[in-house]
């Protein structure tokens, strides 16, 4: 039975899922990484993902236009940054706890409006795969990599994207001199409270995007909490990348291809109880972070809110 | 800060404690005015929900009853909270630590001896306090130790101590009769009545309440009274000025972890023996918990993070968790408000700490300090802010004046 996981078939297939299942993690992970970077530890991403996820498949349900869709969670996952923005940056609010306010007012707030507006759990038919043309039509690597919905490859773009932003655009080096060292970024001219404002607005778009991934390219149901703390593994993954978006690719990556692991498990009915097998990538996550977490040092500024002296 | 601002505050400075005791209570408002705005939007007349969530709560002796039960695992729950938060660790494994001390304490009752009530009472709830001590001690170790952030831990934890329910309820402690039948619904067999606390008045109101409350005024002493809360909360303020005293600080870390976790298994343990006699699971971490692990919270924060501010707190959220199902069952409101509103007065609460900070700036100017007595639960909403010493709130003058 354990043999039958080394087929082509199922080996193809498992690296496939993996990759689709790694998307909400890296939309949400980059974003995450960019707001912490910039000293702000935002711990409502799952609330923010459960508003986009809601957002982004209620106007799907009620037009059928998908990108409409994507537009609706964009703007709600951004509205829920600017909150979470304003509470943490302006009113300095503790950063930890009041990200578990975001996330249970995101949580409460997708199900209200899911029991008012829908009601029951409806389905819908979200982004497809898009084959691309001559590379997925090279064997083996072509199914597992260029075959699938356009969200999961703008997650694997966004990758680059964010590294070349941090590290090559001055909008990069600003965020990581807030935060390393508020002080001195504002004392060259710095705006700290733009450059986080600007980082957890973005945050919470591209949470809005990670929540839409589910809600209406994967999963292609809304129901009460779709994501199942999700988000929350999310920013687990960005101290397991140390801040970077390589490593949080990395991290992503193994998490999913061990979730897709035990879901290839299940299916091919190999006597591990589903549990254990579930609750595999957890303790995984556990026994990596302790491994790791002290090679790379966290933003010296996070969860602290920056005041001027003086 | 502008200096008028300054020093307009500063004549106000005589009402301090009334300020301080005001300001969740605001924030709550605020929070039901934000929730009013929602109710009319779901087409709702605001006034007529809240006076039905009262109603619900608290309008007849059973009302009253229901919601002293709701509140009591938010006490137990609670009181863990304001002693990991006062240690500066962040305890989101309420969940996690909730399941694991009603796990213990059930695989306690399925095979206990033939002990008197009292006994078999006593040791069933300690399994509890044990079960959430090593889910919550974990978290502790991890963070000491190996410097694992105990935020992300204790998520990892709340995950794998719900596969854990699932492996063990539809696997080892299976309800015989389930296990036989073909709905296989995961759950125990009722528990020998003998494990039954007992109830208070004829009503589901049980002994558990009073015991959150006997474990409320202990966590109070636990904190202000005793070297080891001391210590707790020299680390949380400062951990490394508490080094630098000789503190053992990633004994203390672990230990407020503990504590914290053990509390919540209590609050597990007393609710399968009070309420559901029995433990059971819909494959979900709230379908067991109703998210006692995260409301908690949401009590011990508006209680002040106070043990015995916790108690009225506790009550005040156990009443809307009783309150909106009589809201959804009159006006078709959904209960999914209660997290919603629970998210608001977090926000709410946490921000407004920004006035409280202000005031604490205030004092600490020499030759302005009118009220000493105030600040009593200054210094650790403080640390919570920052763990570091370098934040520039002058909170440094306040931790002497708290130690």
């Amino acid at each position: 039975m354990i043999s039958d996981l080394f087929t082509l078939q199922v080996l193809v297939g498992m690296l496939t899922s993996g990759i689709r299942l790694a998307t909400p993690y890296l939309y949400a992970g980059l974003g995450e990484t960019l707001s912490q970077r910039s000293g702000v530890l935002n711990l409502g991403v799952d609330g923010q993902m459960l508003m986009g996820a809601f957002a982004g498949f209620y106007v799907v349900f009620k037009t059928g236009n998908l990108g409409l869709g994507l537009v609706a969670a964009i703007a709600v996952g951004a509205a829920m940054g600017l909150a979470m923005a304003f509470i943490s940056v302006t009113l300095r609010a503790e950063q930890g706890i009041s990200g578990i306010g975001v996330y249970l007012f995101g949580l409460g707030l997708s199900e209200l409006l899911f029991q008012q507006l829908i009601g029951t759990v409806e389905t819908i038919s979200g982004f497809r795969p898009v084959a691309i043309p001559v590379l997925s039509s090279i064997p083996i690597v072509g199914p597992i990599l260029f075959n699938h919905n356009i969200l999961v490859y703008g997650a694997f773009l966004l990758v680059p994207v964010a590294w070349f932003v941090l590290n090559k655009t001055t909008f990069g080096l600003n965020i990581r001199a807030v935060g390393e060292n508020p002080a001195a970024a504002d004392s060259l001219g710095v705006s700290v409270a733009r450059v986080r404002y600007a980082t957890v607005t973005l945050g919470g778009a591209l949470s809005g995007i990670a929540g839409a991934s589910l809600s209406i390219a994967v999963l292609n149901v809304f129901q009460h909490n779709l994501t199942n703390s999700l988000g929350f593994i999310a920013v687990a993954l960005v101290y397991f990348g140390g801040w970077r978006p390589w490593g949080l690719l990395a991290g992503a990556l193994i998490f999913s291809m061990v979730n897709a692991l035990q879901v290839w498990v299940q299916t091919l009915g190999i006597p591990v109880p589903a549990e254990i097998a579930v609750m595999m990538p957890y303790v995984l996550t556990i026994v990596v972070l302790a491994a790791s977490v002290q090679r790379v040092r966290p933003p010296s500024a996070l969860t602290k809110p920056f005041v001027r002296e003086g | 800060m502008t200096r008028w601002r300054r020093s307009s505050q500063a004549r106000n400075t005589h009402l301090g404690p009334l300020f301080n005791a005001a300001l969740p209570l605001l924030a709550t408002l605020a929070a039901l005015a934000v929730g009013a705005l929602l109710l009319l939007l779901l087409n709702a007349n605001p006034l007529e929900a809240y006076a039905a969530m009262l109603q619900g709560a608290f309008g007849n002796p059973n009302a009253l009853a229901e919601t002293l039960v709701k509140a009591t695992p938010l006490l137990l729950v609670g009181v863990g909270i304001c002693i990991a938060f006062r240690g500066g660790v962040i305890n989101i494994g309420g969940e996690g630590q909730y399941i694991a001390g009603a796990l213990l304490a059930t695989v306690f009752a399925l095979h206990a001896p033939a002990w008197p009530t009292w006994l078999l009472i006593t040791v069933a709830v300690l399994f509890a306090f044990l079960g959430g001590a090593i889910w919550g001690g974990i978290a502790g170790a991890l963070k000491a130790y190996l410097n694992v952030n105990e935020i992300l831990s204790t998520i990892m934890l709340n995950q794998i101590a719900v596969q854990a329910m699932n492996f063990l309820l539809s696997g080892a402690l299976i309800d015989p009769l389930q296990a036989a039948a073909d709905s296989q619904i995961p759950q125990t067999e009722r528990f020998a009545v003998l494990f039954d606390l007992p109830r208070l008045v004829p009503t589901r109101l049980h002994i558990g309440a009073l015991i959150a409350v006997l474990v409320a005024v202990l966590g109070y002493v636990l904190l202000w009274r005793t070297s080891l809360g001391y210590r707790i909360r020299a680390v949380g303020i400062n951990p490394h000025a508490s080094r630098y005293a000789g503190i053992r600080v990633e004994r203390y870390i672990v230990l407020a972890l503990l504590l914290s976790g053990a509390f919540a298994g209590m609050a597990g343990g007393i609710q399968v023996l009070g309420v559901s006699h029995r433990m059971l699971t819909d494959g979900s971490a709230t379908g067991f918990t109703g998210s006692v692990g995260f409301n908690g919270i949401v009590a011990a924060l508006f209680g002040g993070l106070h043990p015995l501010g916790t108690i009225p707190a506790s009550v005040l959220f156990g009443g809307l968790l009783v309150g909106a199902n009589q809201l959804q069952r009159t006006l078709q409101v959904p209960t999914a408000l209660v997290p919603t509103l629970n998210g608001l007065v977090v926000i709410f609460v946490v921000s407004s700490e920004i006035w409280k900070r202000r005031r604490a700036r205030m004092q600490s100017i020499p030759g302005n300090e009118p009220d000493r007595a105030v600040p009593e639960d200054e210094p650790a909403k403080a640390a919570l802010q920052a763990n570091e010493t370098d934040s520039p709130d002058g909170r440094i003058i306040e931790v002497e004046d708290d130690l």
